[in-house]
């Protein structure tokens, strides 16, 4: 009798997890594999083929737009590193005990406000009649308006800014289980702040870099809204061609390969990352 | 006010490991430490004993240049170290929870001060080898810091400051996470290892048996100041004041009024109600009238049956009164006894587990000597 109650809350509580990764997750990516293995011959005449694999491969515009958006997620992704790890170490180990929880509550209130709204404040802020354009006008550095939106700098700080705090989130974390003796055990033996830095404190937080990293990277690569309206039609993103090819083309079958092809390329870069760290996802995601 | 002895200057050699002159810490209007001055000749275990929140470890902590003191000035070999930063002091620290680098293997725990200091690899790799050999442990080097016991970390966090040659060891509470049986085993291998390396060790405790266990000179403090500075068994057969005399060892403790001041001892009564007579210890005299408090050792009070001889030179306090309790803890045994007057008093027993032992209920005889009575002025 327990033992049937027990398993009946067993499976209650592990259904909406099961639902969720085998109706949202599992199925629709088989769907989309076999979407994408689908060549069509004639109008509503389908044949099994590679033939979307093959037009990417043969486009180069495809494979660029690819390509470019992964380089330019991993220098997102290294960006967010290298201002979010000096955010997380004031948070976790400089920062009094009170003053903590305000400086972490501070980096989650841009979350409370949508991605598209924070994408308009970065046009109003950054456009040819935008706030900066017009001070550097009023201040008579410039004469006519400068356009700063549309460009790779632009797309790049509108997505470091996005997506920082999931950088930050898991280096607080893991920071603040090192021990402050740890550093001045550091010290105490000879090192100096740059040792210490490279010796102790990196190699400590490497599980939090590494699954923010993962986090950031897979992020940036996989995000729309932000590179489309900061970066305008020059933005040239991966995930806009995957749009183009379901909306606009209505080839859900090239779009389908494209969405395969992104999420096996992603994986492969994280793949490649974990294995030059030497961590793995059960010490670092699955971790934080 | 120094407590500065002249029986350190014990060797011809006038340079000390470790001087501290006057040195105060305030944290806003907290005084930490409190004008302390020491001096502590080469090779000394050297332990400093307080109850928590003394400003032990604030002392330690600017021993080890982590805070800078208010005011006065700490030499190590005879040089000020005030003006030089932690990583350039020759004062290496065993933490409290060891702090040993989890991300690294023993070797490069060990090898990470050496390579600090720019040794070459060959050298870094036989100075390894020989400090794992001193704190026998030399098959350890490649295990995971998580792999070893708590006595081997205990070593390896000892090795890892030994590899560079310290002129002083710092050592901040390191038994403190240890169980019973262990940290008794650690006492003594702690005190081999001092004598081994033939460093000064600084050692900083709330445990009064490991202070007195392993060191040559203890230091008792209290709200930031030195109590007493001496030997283990000065601190406790001749301490210096009141604090000293309840901190360091067991005491039965009394509060009373001296009735009574001549020259070959002090006549008191407890508030209890118990008289005594005792000797006047510490440094401020006793007035007759005044109020004092008493110590007397249990191991000094022995417990007779009526009718037993008693020791000779012990006849100078006599109570009679009924065991209370007995408390075996093998050759640590002991009696509570109360007196007529209400007193609970403890003392030693010997318990052989033969029908000759004393039971709740007895009736007993507790007698010591004059001199065993530490009287203090309040």
């Amino acid at each position: 009798m327990s033992s049937d109650v027990k398993r009946l809350s067993l499976i209650l509580l592990f259904s909406p997890f099961a639902l969720w990764i085998v109706l949202l997750i599992l199925l629709p990516h088989i769907g989309m594999v076999a979407l994408s293995l689908r060549e069509k011959v004639a109008p509503r005449v389908y044949e099994f083929g590679f033939g979307n694999y093959i037009d990417f491969i043969n486009e180069p515009i495809y494979w660029n737009t690819l390509l470019r958006t992964g380089s330019m997620s991993l220098l997102v992704t290294a960006l967010a590193l290298l201002i979010g790890f000096p955010v997380a170490y004031y948070i976790a180990k400089i920062a009094g005990k009170r003053s903590r929880g305000a400086l972490f509550l501070m980096c989650l209130i841009p979350l409370w406000v949508s991605d598209l709204i924070r994408a308009f404040g970065w046009i109003l802020l950054l456009r040819e009649t935008g706030v900066i354009s017009s001070f550097l006008i009023w201040t008579g550095m410039t004469d006519h308006g400068i356009e700063f939106l549309y460009n790779d700098v632009t797309v790049i700080i509108g997505l470091v800014y996005t997506v920082i705090l999931f950088m930050i989130v898991p280096l607080v974390s893991t920071l603040d289980g090192m021990g402050d003796d740890m550093i001045e055990a550091g010290y105490n033996l000879g090192g100096n702040s740059l040792t210490v830095l490279r010796r102790i404190i990196i190699p400590y937080a490497m599980p939090g870099i590494v699954a923010g990293c993962i986090v950031v990277f897979m992020l940036t690569a996989g995000s729309y809204l932000t590179p489309i309206l900061l970066g305008g039609k020059n933005s040239s993103w991966f995930t806009e061609q995957i749009y183009d090819q379901f909306i606009t083309r209505f080839n859900w079958e090239s779009g389908a390969a494209f969405g395969f092809l992104l999420l096996a390329f992603t994986s492969f870069v994280v793949w490649l990352g974990l294995r030059l760290s030497g961590q793995s996802l059960t010490n670092t995601v699955a971790r934080t | 006010m120094t407590y500065v002895d002249d029986r350190y200057n014990m060797t011809a050699a006038d340079v000390f490991d470790l001087e501290c002159t006057g040195i105060s810490k305030e944290f806003g209007d907290f005084r930490a430490v409190d004008d302390v001055s020491f001096r502590i000749p080469s090779g000394t275990f050297f332990s400093i004993l307080g109850p928590s929140g003394c400003g032990k470890t604030t002392l330690m902590r600017m021993i080890a240049g982590f805070e800078d003191p208010t005011r006065g000035d700490i030499s190590i070999k005879g040089v000020s170290v005030l003006s030089t930063p932690p990583n350039k002091r020759n004062v290496k620290m065993v933490f409290q929870h060891l702090a040993l680098f989890p991300m690294m293997d023993v070797y490069d725990n060990i090898a990470y001060g050496l390579r600090c200091a720019g040794a070459a690899k060959e050298e870094i790799a036989r100075r390894v080898a020989d400090v794992l050999e001193r704190v026998a442990l030399p098959d350890l080097a490649r295990r995971e810091i998580h792999q070893l016991s708590g006595g081997q970390k205990q070593r390896i966090a000892i090795a890892r400051c030994m590899a560079l040659n310290p002129d002083v060891l710092l050592l901040d509470e390191p038994l403190g996470a240890l169980d019973l049986k262990l940290r008794e085993a650690m006492k003594i291998e702690l005190k081999l290892l001092q004598h081994q390396f033939d460093t000064t060790f600084v050692y900083i405790t709330h445990d009064q048996s490991e202070a007195l266990v392993m060191s040559d000179y203890v230091a008792v403090m209290n709200a930031g100041r030195f109590e007493q500075v001496g030997r283990p068994e000065e601190l406790y057969h001749a301490p210096k004041t009141a604090f000293v005399a309840g901190f360091v060892g067991d005491s039965n403790r009394w509060k009373g009024r001296a009735l009574e001041v001549r020259s070959d001892g002090i006549k008191v009564e407890t508030d209890a109600g118990l008289s005594v007579v005792a000797t006047a210890y510490g440094e401020s005299p006793i007035a007759e009238g005044a109020a004092v408090e008493i110590f007397v050792r249990p191991e000094f009070i022995s417990a007779t049956k009526p009718g037993e001889p008693t020791p000779p030179a012990a006849g100078e306090n006599e109570h009679t009164g009924t065991i209370d309790s007995v408390l075996f803890n093998g050759a640590n045994s002991r009696v509570l006894v109360r007196s007529p007057s209400g007193t609970l008093i403890e003392a030693d027993v010997v318990v052989t587990g033969s029908g000759e032992d004393v039971r709740e209920g007895d009736p007993v005889r507790l007698t010591w000597a004059r001199a065993q009575s530490m009287c203090f002025s309040v």
